[in-house]
């Protein structure tokens, strides 16, 4: 692995006592693709808002391209190149589409870049044809479009995504996994995601966490055959209403 | 089709504004050049919220101490120095100050919009109290006592910069009041429309959203809430000039709470609403004031204005809540929409 973009040393969070991360040791390779799953709760959310500052760390650092930003502020973090597709969609839902996206990219490019990112961000997304509307007014599967497309048009270095494909069709998912395949060959990424069709066609790497801990990390042919993890996602299921 | 109905808007302003800003002083009495000259110096104060709150999400319960601020500053400073220019720079300088420290300490402490309100609001109750209690000789500043609950009159009108003798006279008021709610109607639509302004309704939109992105919200946040205390400082300067006089009144309850409701009429998230909210409750007000026959049709000696504004106020959330200007906006686009 070339040297680490992202790494997390003992990184942890509590809330009132009880761990939702505990002691996580990660590295992320430059231009790697990491799959991210685990049941619900495990804390793989946790783990991504400590990354972007929505939650400050108990206890552990995080290094971003060798530097500690443990603690960093939530625009200081996406200053630096990270940025993120939350798990709950988080819009302007009174901009329309082409504003969104421009506010995003314009950010940290020049007005006429800018434009150029967020029309080629609007054909790569299949936005184009509602690019006027409201983001408030558009479908679900769109709105997550809106999401990942504001993400990219800052072009950050390090993208996580929280469950992009919830909520959308099977088309819908597989044109989503069509976009990552396109967008890894530019930069690092951690994807979060349930469903293992979609993280078959995206992934050869794969991190399970499970109670707030990395339970295994490997590729993901062989977590598929991997008995904890068969017992972890079914345990969940057993456990869901526990 | 929003965008060009935007636009006729625009012009139409302009056009009448510039128009008024001529013809008006030629054609309409004394006492009514005076009382339109109290409206525009009231809209501005009410475009500082409109912004501040509207476009920064930011609401400023108090955003009269930054009015009654800029009045005393300008007050105090002119009768010291007798010439005017720069007691009015003193005027939106001292409140722009003040708003960026008060403001620090509030967004930069990420404290929760309610309480905003409330130590926006406190802080003007507090200079009210601390004014009231200046009556006595002993608080002087220079020439100029500040005169406790009797406030400080007779002060001298605005005089043209440099020359302390060229005093402007009612139309000379009317066009400066006039003239400065169309430079900050236009200059405020400007900056809306620029990056800073996109960035901050992005923010009021979704604070995370904008601070993932890379936005510093609270930088922007502070900012228009200075500049908003600014703007409000200037319209205290030119309300005080206009009535020769600066009193505690601005910094108490009532008239904090009169700002909200002339944005609450007009609509929230607009500036043409603002200026529209204003003229309507102040016209309301006035007539009503001044009308001993309305009292006497409805079997009154005296109609008790406030009263009737908190009628008018309940009357307008239940049956016009978004505010007049967004309501006729709806309409004019459904009907545009619908042929189409
Ligand atoms: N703000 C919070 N306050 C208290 N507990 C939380 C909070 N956020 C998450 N948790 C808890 O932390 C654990 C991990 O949650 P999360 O990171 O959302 O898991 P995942 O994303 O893997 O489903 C869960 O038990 C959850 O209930
Ligand atoms: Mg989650």
């Amino acid at each position: 692995m070339s040297a680490p973009i992202l790494e997390t040393r003992g990184l942890t969070k509590r809330f009132g006592g009880v761990p939702a991360v505990d002691g996580v040791d990660f590295k992320l390779g430059e231009g790697e693709l990491r799959c991210l799953i685990g049941p619900n709760g495990a804390g793989k959310s946790t783990f991504f808002k400590m990354i972007t500052g929505q939650l400050a760390p108990t206890a552990g650092t995080v290094l971003f391209r060798g530097a500690d930003v443990t603690g960093e502020e939530r625009h200081r973090l996406a200053r630096h190149g990270i940025g993120i597709k939350t798990q709950v969609p988080s819009l302007f839902d009174g901009l329309d589409v082409r504003e969104s996206l421009h506010l995003a990219a314009r950010r940290f490019h020049g007005a006429s870049d800018a434009r150029r990112i967020v029309d080629a961000i609007l054909a790569e997304t299949h936005l184009d044809a509602v690019a006027g509307r409201k983001v408030g007014e558009l479908a679900h599967g769109q709105r997550q479009w809106v999401e990942l497309g504001m993400v990219l048009a800052r072009e950050p270095l390090l993208l996580l995504l929280d469950e992009p494909t919830a909520g959308m069709t099977p088309d819908e998912t597989r044109r989503t996994a069509a976009l990552i395949a396109r967008l890894r060959q530019r930069r690092a990424m951690i994807v979060v995601e349930h469903d293992m069709h979609f993280v078959r066609m995206i992934a050869e790497a794969v991190t399970v966490f499970h109670q707030g801990r990395i339970l295994m990390e490997a590729p993901i042919g062989e977590v598929l055959r991997d008995a904890r993890v068969r017992e972890v996602y079914l345990g969940a299921h057993k456990d869901r209403h526990a | 089709m929003k965008r060009a109905a935007d636009r006729i808007g625009i012009a139409a302003i302009a056009i009448l504004g510039l128009g008024a800003l001529i013809g008006v002083p030629h054609v309409v009495e004394l006492f009514t050049l005076v009382d339109v000259a109290v409206y525009c110096i009231l809209a501005i104060l009410a475009l500082s919220l409109a912004f501040v709150w509207g476009f920064g999400g930011i609401l400023s319960f108090g955003q009269s101490a930054f009015f009654g601020l800029g009045g005393y500053a300008y007050a105090l400073a002119v009768i010291n120095m007798g010439e005017s220019t720069v007691p009015i720079l003193l005027g939106a300088i001292v409140p722009m100050l003040f708003a960026a420290l008060l403001g620090y300490f509030m967004i930069y402490g990420r404290i929760s919009d309610v309480y905003l309100a409330v130590i926006t609001l406190t802080v003007s109750l507090i200079f009210y109290h601390l004014i009231n209690s200046t009556a006595g000789p002993e608080y002087a500043i220079g020439r100029a006592r500040l005169g406790g609950h009797n406030g400080i009159p007779g002060l001298p009108p605005i005089n043209i910069p440099g020359n302390a003798a060229a005093q402007l006279d009612y139309a000379g008021t009317f066009r400066l009041s006039l003239g400065a709610l169309l430079l900050v109607y236009f200059g405020l639509r400007a900056l809306i429309a620029s990056r800073f302004g996109r960035a901050l309704v992005a923010i009021r939109e979704n604070e995370l959203r904008a601070e993932l992105l890379g936005y510093d919200s609270r930088r922007y946040k502070l900012i228009a809430f200075v500049i908003g205390g600014g703007i409000a400082g200037f319209a205290g300067v030119l309300f005080a000039s206009w009535g020769s006089f600066i009193g505690p009144g601005v910094f108490g309850i009532a008239f904090a709470a009169q700002i909200i409701i002339w944005i609450l009429v007009g609509g929230l998230g607009t500036l043409a609403g603002a200026v529209l909210g204003t003229v309507l409750i102040q016209y309301l007000t006035t007539w009503l004031g001044q009308s001993k026959s309305v009292a006497a049709l409805i079997g009154l000696a005296k109609i008790d204005t406030s009263l009737v504004l908190g009628a008018v106020l309940i009357l307008f959330v239940l049956l016009v809540p978004s505010g007049v200007i967004p309501t006729l906006r709806k309409l004019w686009l459904g009907r545009r929409g619908a042929s189409a």
